[in-house]
């Protein structure tokens, strides 16, 4: 899930792609796609960006795995920064670098 | 630390030694229980970090190639060569559970045999570059397979972990010293009950010898 751009490669590998544009219209397509049979979702940090909130309902939950990947743009650090934050979580501070 | 609310009397001190022997043992269960999933937690999260800087390092050098390959190839040509996948995969979904938190564990099956056949196009009409592009992502992702794997269970055991740490710590820090100290208060009240019977009966012992042999006391 992302920009058209950031998706377009996947397709060949034999993946479903959706190319979101808008954050609206990606929290609807994460809620359908998490309600069906989707056991891992991989969305462009840029977009996840937009839509945090409905991403951190699922962290609890065994499936979907949502897993954020750079986009087109570029790496934003996000996906490292989530990482981060499990271990604070686990932790209480960040152990590991 | 604050007394429990109980009647200082012979079976609340029963119960309350039975209870804080429960909790005793929960409490070293709950703590190995946390220390080992922290050990595995250290372990899977190392991997996750390592993970996803191969994976980011190598998705960004695809996303490159895919610039390159959408500048060089118009773009009609470029969604019609992608737009009918020669792949499927199925995703196998099975679970594993470690210290009681259920993990994810992901298979993948191909719809054909051949991994590596994977462009969807001819090559005519194609530039290189997009085989790269393709070719880099196929490669990369039997690792963001993994990655999703890791950093799912790494999220799960999070929760876990922090729920652990809970436990024990109201086990350790609340239950318990509650526990011992309201035991050590009807402990102590019932000896002062003893000891008070025991002057009383004295006393009445004192007074009934004063009666019987006339006295003076």
């Amino acid at each position: 899930m992302g920009d058209k751009d950031s998706v377009l490669g996947f397709a060949a590998l034999g993946i479903e792609t959706f190319s979101v544009d808008e954050p609206g219209q990606a929290a609807e397509r994460l809620r359908k796609m998490a309600s069906s049979d989707y056991a891992i979702i991989y969305i462009t940090e840029a977009l996840a960006a937009e839509i945090s909130e409905e991403i951190a309902k699922y962290t609890d939950r065994v499936t979907p795995a949502i897993i954020l990947i750079p986009g087109i743009v570029g790496n934003t650090g996000a996906g490292m920064a989530n990482v981060k934050k499990t271990v604070e979580k686990a932790v209480g501070s960040d152990i590991i670098n | 630390m604050a007394t429990m609310n109980v009647n200082p009397t012979r079976m609340e001190l029963t119960n309350l030694k039975r209870k804080l022997a429960t909790a005793r043992r929960g409490h070293k269960l709950l703590k190995d229980k946390r220390d080992e999933l922290m050990r595995r937690f250290l372990e899977l999260v190392r991997e996750n970090k390592a993970l996803r800087r191969e994976v980011e390092q190598a998705l960004s050098q695809a996303n490159n190639h895919m610039a390159i390959a959408r500048s060089v190839i118009q773009k009609e040509i470029l969604d019609v060569a992608l737009m009918l996948p020669k792949q499927e995969l199925q995703l196998e979904v099975g679970t594993q559970n470690v210290m009681s938190v259920q993990i994810p564990v992901f298979n993948t099956r191909l719809k054909t045999n051949d991994e590596n056949d994977i462009y969807s196009y001819g090559y005519a009409f194609t530039s290189s570059d997009l085989d790269d592009a393709v070719r880099a992502l196929s490669d990369v992702f039997s690792q963001m397979l993994r990655l999703a794997e890791v950093e799912k269970s790494c999220q799960l055991m999070a929760a876990e972990i922090e729920k652990t740490r809970r436990r024990v710590n109201a086990l350790e820090y609340v239950m318990i010293p509650q526990y011992q100290e309201t035991i050590r208060y009807i402990t102590m009240k019932l000896d002062e009950n003893e000891r008070s019977t025991t002057t009383r009966l004295m006393k009445v012992k004192d007074m009934m010898l004063a009666q019987a042999h006339n006295y003076d006391l």
